[in-house]
């Protein structure tokens, strides 16, 4: 990397106007010397879309720039099978630990919260340490229902490698990254001309992870931080990548990441879990995109450990307004959450229909708190 | 979920390290962390597990922005992630605080 970059991402500082207003025109002017309009980019990062809705940063974007949010909420992602799981664990009398974004996900016919409500035992949980510790604490079995991305995967690798107790399982609906990029630059519908990747999930993989991507697409990648003027110098140089027809990986987020990454955490995350294809809600199914355990650890393995019974929700039916909801085609960057029908209507965060309403990294839910920016680079 | 929380370690036993976050002292786990971790040293936590040793001179960049989030009104999402980030370090801290 040129030093001139690292340079540019660590003087950063938080929320300095005058350096806002610098990078928004840079990106303007990068936007423009493309030559043609609109140019499409996409994050895939719940954390990203959060500040840009945040810090109003959709406004400082470009007519002619649009940025797009990706399948980078992993609650929104987990599909409607595998909270049936969870929800069916806890009907055959487990204790179900979970993070508090789970709750409220909808199932086939039931969510974690409905599950709770008939009398299951669901614990909100903030890290797995926790569910571990309940497992110590009790004799029933707990099984962690797990979710979340890399990031968040290694940290149950690393509890399950650090021991657990007899009656503690996993539900694993850990999923990975890099997989669903290949799947979206390959939709056919696609417009998206360059990826901003998020920065805590490469702290993990390294940069380099990308580098096989960008060679069978030659589209560029940009890792970026989460500060607003972070994403704006890391736009500003996914565009100039694009401009420049340039198809290769850049690190604007020095400051936690690496071109190896945490090669101790890589290490732990695959001695226990194993890539596998598998569906993600909405988006389609994702070769390798599912981590889930290992053979050596099938006794934690709640899927093996039980019977789990699905039929018997899927006999219950499930509501009409979902065949409506559009969080699959939102994730996959075809559509806006103002193309829905149901949104700020039917579906609210209060009763949401859709994954994307439930969790604070879901695109309809971020559009819904902080008002649905348009996007104003959008032709008629 | 995904937001990384910065903190600055204030002692360290095994695999765990007392962690102050914006004045709220939290156990971190240091299964992850690929460097070694000392006093003084500060930390991105992600679920109760330190992810990477944040190098120095990027210390103050990386604070601003989580400090400005606390101090920001009860129902912004992401203040209230970073706030469940912090207590996904645990509820109790080996001097029971």
């Amino acid at each position: 990397m040129a030093p001139d970059r690292d340079l540019l991402a660590s003087e950063l500082k938080f929320r300095d106007p005058g350096r806002a207003r610098a990078l928004a025109a840079q990106l303007a002017a990068v936007t423009h010397e493309v030559g043609r309009a609109p140019v499409a980019v996409m994050h895939v990062c719940g954390s990203h879309e959060q500040a840009i809705a945040k810090f109003g940063l959709r406004a400082a974007f470009p007519r002619d720039l649009q940025v797009i949010m990706g399948p980078g909420c992993p609650v929104c992602v987990t599909d409607t099978p595998e909270v049936d799981e969870g929800v069916a664990l806890a009907r055959q009398g487990a204790r179900i630990a979970t993070y508090g974004d789970m709750l409220r996900v909808p199932g086939t016919a039931l969510s974690l919260a409905d599950a709770q409500a008939e009398g299951g035992r669901i614990e909100v949980v903030y890290s797995v340490t926790q569910a571990v510790e309940l497992a110590r604490k009790t004799s029933d079995e707990v099984v962690f229902f797990a979710t979340g991305f890399e990031t968040t995967a290694v940290a149950t690798a690393a509890a399950v490698l650090a021991g657990t107790p007899p009656n503690f399982s996993i539900l694993s609906a850990h999923k990975y990254i890099p997989p669903v990029m290949e799947i979206v630059a390959e939709m056919p519908d696609t417009r998206v001309e360059g990826f901003l990747a998020a920065g805590h999930a490469a702290t993990i993989t390294g940069w380099g992870i990308f580098e096989h991507f960008v060679e069978r697409h030659r589209l560029p990648v940009v890792v970026a931080g989460f500060e607003p003027l972070d994403i704006l110098a890391g736009l500003v140089r996914l565009v100039e990548l694009v401009r420049d027809g340039l198809p290769r990986v850049d690190n604007m987020y020095p400051r936690c990441v690496t071109r190896e990454g945490n090669r101790a955490a890589q290490e732990m995350l695959w001695k226990v879990f194993r890539p596998v294809g598998g569906r993600w809600r909405g988006i389609a199914h994702i070769p390798n995109g599912n981590l889930r355990l290992r053979e050596e650890w099938a006794r934690l393995d709640a899927r093996r450990r039980f019977h789990i019974d699905l039929a018997g929700l899927w006999d219950e039916a499930p509501a009409g307004l979902v065949q409506h909801c559009i969080c699959g085609e939102i994730m996959a960057g075809v559509r806006s959450p103002s193309d829905c029908r149901l949104f700020g209507k039917e579906c609210i965060p209060d009763a949401p229909v859709g994954a994307c309403m439930v969790s604070s990294e879901g695109t309809c839910r971020i559009w819904h708190q902080y008002g649905a920016v348009p996007e104003l680079g959008a032709a008629p | 979920m995904c937001l990384g929380v910065p903190g600055r370690v204030l002692r360290v036993a095994g695999d765990v390290a007392l962690v102050d976050f914006f004045g709220v002292r939290r156990d971190v786990r240091l299964d992850i962390v690929d460097e070694p971790v000392a006093p003084g040293d500060y930390i991105l936590n992600h679920v109760g597990f330190a992810i990477r040793r944040i190098p120095s001179e990027h210390i103050a960049e990386t604070l601003a922005l989580y400090e400005t989030l606390l101090r920001e009104a009860g129902d912004d999402m992401m203040a209230a992630d970073v706030r469940s980030e912090i207590e996904a370090t645990g509820r109790r801290t080996r001097d029971g605080a």
